[in-house]
């Protein structure tokens, strides 16, 4: 699965937690601009593991900070 | 290069007045005080004057019924285990002053060992000077880099920090979730190490794990399972093993961690298992290492209490009998719980927010009973609670009064 195909499915996954309806652009971020709290981080997270088939640990997490850091992560995880 | 031989001692302008390390506690510093600015008697700031008993205490001028301790077995003023510790005291001082592994290991110490290792039936058995060191200490030496540890995410911070003190993968699962522990195990490679990490009772909501089932997935993965028994020792299972004994998975599991802060009425912790190289751990990790022993006063108590509370079945009974009748009278009263049925000795009362909590929480104390204020970060799902913790000593007369103090609070504050 390309890029394109990962930010699409990833986008779909996003829109439920996305309460305030925040454009998602490749700078947005989780804490700040959507207002993730820990609890949402771990359900989306395990959206996107289940959806992906793979596992992003919290060390993993600890390294993204907003919407293209993580399509990056997942279309480099999903391909190995 | 350095700049610094053009720049000027000070800046003429200081930025950001004010504003140091202590900057990022604003936040709370501020949601402490507007709590305080109510007038609301300080949750966090309690002092026992005088303690009268496993179950009663002089708190704030006022005798008050206890029900926030984790004294669940009443073993704290048990007259042969202050015997036993007042004779450490004399024979071999007040403390230490040495590490386990250099002058820090007396006869006390290897006894406490022994103790647990009759207890638990088990081969080997190490004492760390508190609780939350044990869960620190192994579980940050055996996983370490490149090995993935697979844990609840309702899981204690002692848990929490041995992770973040390994440099293992950390995989979290939705509470309680079988299937979504089992997902990530199978996603994890076949060849890493794996560390399962679960707790028998979550001290928050006061439920149990489905350690039948959960240790059962973890062993078909090849996974080592520790699992963290402080609520439950003393109390749970048969021989008060915990619910590792409860559901019938003790041979199946790794490491029990444990402490001596609850059940056994002092402080300590410890992790007792039956792997053969176990003894190694005395030497790898940090946090028995570079610190100092328990006071032998504190071992000779914490030996003494856990032989006794391997006959401790008529305490554990009344203990059950407690639990049930006060999760049973709260529920009839209308309050909202933690669990459906009662699962150990916790009883959560959910409040509907912190506001009327600390309200709650001071009706309470005002009406002599304390209880557990535990709030966010602390908790799951961001809930405030009012945690019950029950213990073996509290009477049926007792119960019956908190009862009628939990009745009457909940009135005046509104919330049945």
């Amino acid at each position: 699965m390309d890029r394109a195909e990962v930010d699409a499915r990833i986008r779909e996954l996003a829109a439920p937690f996305n309460k305030k309806g925040v454009t998602i652009t490749e700078d947005t971020t989780f804490a700040n601009d959507l207002e993730f709290d820990s609890l949402t981080v771990m359900d989306f997270v395990a959206e996107i593991e289940d959806e992906f088939d793979i596992i992003i640990s919290m060390n993993q997490q600890a390294e993204i900070e907003n919407y293209g850091q993580l399509v990056d992560a997942v279309t480099k995880l999903q391909a190995d | 290069m350095s700049e610094g031989i053009i720049q000027p001692d000070q800046p003429e302008t200081i930025e950001g007045e004010g504003k140091d390390l202590f900057s990022k506690f604003d936040d709370i510093i501020a949601l402490r005080e507007g709590l305080l600015a109510s007038g609301q008697e300080d949750p966090f700031n309690l002092v026992m004057e005088k303690v009268l008993s496993p179950t009663r205490a002089i708190c704030n001028g006022r005798e008050t019924i206890l029900l926030g301790t984790y004294n669940y077995m009443g073993m704290t003023f048990d007259p042969d285990v202050i015997e036993a510790g007042q004779q450490a005291l004399t024979d071999f001082g007040s403390g230490t002053t040495g590490s386990r592994v250099l002058n820090g290991t007396y006869q006390g110490h290897k006894e406490c060992e022994e103790a647990l290792k009759d207890f638990y039936a088990m081969d080997h058995a190490m004492v760390f000077s508190t609780g939350y060191q044990a869960n620190l200490g192994i579980i940050s030496t055996i996983a370490g880099k490149g090995d993935y540890i697979v844990l609840d995410i309702d899981s204690h911070a002692s848990i929490w920090d041995g992770c973040a003190m390994g440099n293992a993968e950390v995989v979290p699962f939705k509470h309680n979730d079988i299937e979504a522990m089992e997902k990530r195990l199978k996603r994890i490679p076949e060849e890493a190490g794996k560390l399962v990490v679960l707790e028998g009772v979550y001290s928050m909501l006061g439920d149990i794990a489905p350690l039948k089932e959960m240790v059962a997935v973890a062993k078909k993965y090849g996974a080592m399972v520790l699992v963290d028994e402080a609520h439950s020792m003393g109390f749970i299972g048969e021989n008060g093993r915990g619910v590792v004994e409860q559901a019938g998975v003790i041979d199946d599991v790794d490491f029990i961690i444990g402490t001596f802060s609850k059940s056994v009425g002092t402080v300590g912790g410890f992790c007792v298992s039956n792997h053969p190289k176990f003894e190694i751990m005395r030497l790898v990790c940090r946090p028995y290492v570079f610190t100092a022993s328990l006071p032998p006063s504190v071992v000779a108590t914490a030996a003494t209490s856990i032989r006794k509370l391997m006959h401790g079945s008529n305490k554990r009974a009344h203990l059950w009998e407690n639990s049930k009748r006060l999760h049973g009278g709260l529920k009839d009263l209308g309050f909202q719980l933690g669990t459906e049925e009662p699962q150990s000795a916790i009883i959560a009362v959910i409040m509907p927010d912190l506001e009327k909590g600390a309200a709650m929480w001071e009706a309470l104390i005002k009406g002599g009973l304390y209880v557990n204020l535990a709030r966010p970060p602390a908790t799951p799902a961001n809930m405030t609670l009012l945690r019950c913790s029950l213990c073996a000593e509290h009477s049926e007369e007792e119960v019956g009064q908190i009862l009628e103090i939990f009745e009457q609070a909940g009135k005046d504050v509104g919330i049945i």
